[in-house]
């Protein structure tokens, strides 16, 4: 081994590393996450004569209102496709606004938040009220079923009884640490510790366990690694009794409505078999549909049918 | 806008030092997952290829279970481990989840550098009436080290990659930046937490291969660059296995 070899690597690696560098500074002359401008124009075209692309979220629950919308507009002689499980909402948001899918459900306060970060609309209605002017051109939203699934605080009912605390506004009383866990970006979330502090006036630890109220976060709340912890309110497991769901007098999260959001050109030759539909989904419902996936493993279909049969629309 | 900039720009904020989950917090996690997992990891793996290498049994045993160890998906994993011993307990649970990553690696290291040393040799240092026990700590554990740093080194790496996931079970970490930044569309701080992720790995990466080439160079070899990553330990040839066993 010559002194020139060991030289040569080191140029390699050092030619190498300034390569690397360049690379990584072409890749960051532009944003790579922007969304393309793909130049269609929103919901144009096909729409009216293809079949109706209904995409749902990469969430079980609402892979199974998408479902229910499916098959209720399969059944009204509607020929749909289904484009379900595409992730979270900046990436089937942008598929809507190219027209690539046509119909998805949605919950109202987080798709408000999305394109109006500042709002101050709170109740259902206020939300239903803000979200038309909201969305893009192109895309239209329908009636909101009563049906929620939103964010919610939650602690052990012993936690509950032990210290009176059956509400939010209960919180500011308790001497002790709160420790709040959620999903990582709950920490600067309107709702989460900042919104704690500003409606409640409590100050929280925050620790993020990142399976969105599922069994690790109420694992954590159950054995006190956290003192609450945020579960959407559809879930089966509130239902248990072994949690207490705070109060929220202050509104401080967003009303979360099922609300259908489409392609604009679509809206009025959809409204009627969706509007049937959400005028039967309430909350309660949703829990049920929930249960029957979470605890009997039943897949979306299987669920839409039989909720759609029982409900009198198939 | 130049996600790239935006990134350092991120890095340097003052709110790094000052406002939630500041770096220097997070660093010091992500670390002491990575070498607490390393040297669990090590305390089993490193006997253990000592003595299939020593032996020469129980390597198609090591090499399956290397294999299947490496397949297993991490973050189900943690998620299990989690559910089992408790969220408060998650460490217990990642660290596990980080071991079984880091095993195979420092595993072949150990038996890949007994097995690489020259059979003359350890025949020789038999021949002087060594006992086994001398042979392999006095002749084939140093002549491996080269070897066994070359596992240590793919270990640590594979490790700071994958404690990424910590912040899933709420211990926290650099991974805590790369959830949020998906979440909330930060993508600065995503990017930012990626580099710093790099970054943790090229020194760590850098101390290994400066052990490395110290360790080949008190063993008196030819400091072959770039030999220990790229070779893997060949099968035992049957010659090899042969003297062994001649030998016992």
């Amino acid at each position: 081994m010559s002194i020139r070899t060991v030289r040569k690597g080191r140029l390699a690696t050092g030619a190498f590393a300034v390569g690397a560098v360049l690379a990584l500074a072409a890749c960051g002359s532009g944003d790579p996450l922007a969304p393309e401008d793909t130049g269609s124009e929103s919901g144009d075209g096909g729409a009216a004569t293809g079949p109706i692309v209904i995409g749902s979220q990469a969430y079980y629950s609402n892979e199974i209102i998408a479902e229910i919308y499916a098959q209720a507009l399969e059944a009204d002689g509607f020929e749909v496709e289904r484009q379900f499980q595409i992730g979270q909402r900046d990436v089937y948001m942008a598929a809507m606004e190219d027209g690539s899918v046509q119909l998805i459900p949605e919950y109202s306060g987080n798709l408000l938040q999305f394109y109006d970060a500042e709002t101050e609309a709170r109740s259902t209605e206020d939300v239903a009220a803000a979200l038309p002017d909201a969305v893009p051109d192109g895309l239209a939203v329908l009636d909101p079923a009563d049906a929620q699934d939103a964010d919610s605080y939650n602690v052990t009912a012993a936690f509950s009884e032990e210290n009176g605390i059956t509400s939010l506004a209960d919180l500011a009383d308790f001497d002790g640490t709160l420790t709040v866990g959620g999903n990582a970006e709950l920490e600067s979330r309107p709702y989460g510790p900042p919104g704690l502090s500003e409606f409640y006036g409590v100050d929280v630890e925050f620790v993020a366990i990142g399976d969105s109220g599922g069994p690790l976060t109420k694992d954590a709340i159950r054995d006190g690694t956290i003192t609450m912890g945020d579960i959407y309110t559809a879930d089966p497991d509130l239902a248990t009794g072994d949690f207490v769901t705070l109060e929220d007098p202050e509104s401080m999260i967003l009303a979360q409505n099922v609300t259908p959001v489409v392609a604009a050109d679509l809206a009025e030759a959809v409204t009627p078999t969706l509007d049937a539909v959400n005028a039967l989904l309430t909350t309660e419902e949703l829990i049920a549909l929930n249960a029957s996936s979470v605890n009997d493993q039943q897949d979306s279909a299987t669920i839409a049918t039989a909720w759609l049969t029982d409900n009198g629309l198939l | 806008m130049n996600l790239f900039l935006d990134a350092l720009a991120w890095l340097t904020d003052p709110e790094r030092v000052t406002g939630p989950n500041p770096l220097a917090e997070r660093i010091g996690e992500h670390l002491w997952y990575t070498v607490l997992a390393l040297v669990v990891s090590a305390l089993i793996a490193v006997p253990l290829g000592y003595l299939i290498g020593h032996t020469g049994k129980g390597r198609q045993l090591a090499v399956l279970g290397s294999g299947a160890a490496r397949a297993l998906p991490s973050l189900g994993l943690l998620t299990i481990f989690t559910l089992i011993v408790g969220v408060g307990n998650a460490q217990v649970a990642a660290i596990a989840v980080f071991v079984i990553l880091g095993v195979p690696s420092i595993l072949a290291g150990a038996y890949a550098g007994v097995e690489a040393v020259d059979r003359s040799v350890v025949d020789a240092a038999r021949a002087m009436g060594m006992t086994e026990t001398q042979i392999l700590f006095r002749v084939e554990a140093p002549l491996g080290l080269p070897l066994l740093l070359g596992g240590l080194r793919s270990a640590a790496l594979q490790i700071i990659a994958t404690a990424v996931l910590a912040a899933y079970v709420g211990l926290g970490g650099l991974g805590i930046y790369i959830q949020r930044g998906i979440s909330l569309r930060t993508y600065d701080e995503m990017l930012g937490g990626a580099i710093l992720i790099v970054l943790l790995a090229l020194i760590v990466d850098a101390l290994f291969a400066i052990a490395e080439r110290v360790a080949r160079r008190a063993i008196g070899s030819a400091p072959s660059r770039g030999r220990p990553r790229s070779e893997r330990p060949e099968p035992l040839s049957t010659d090899r296995q042969s003297t062994l066993e001649e030998i016992r």
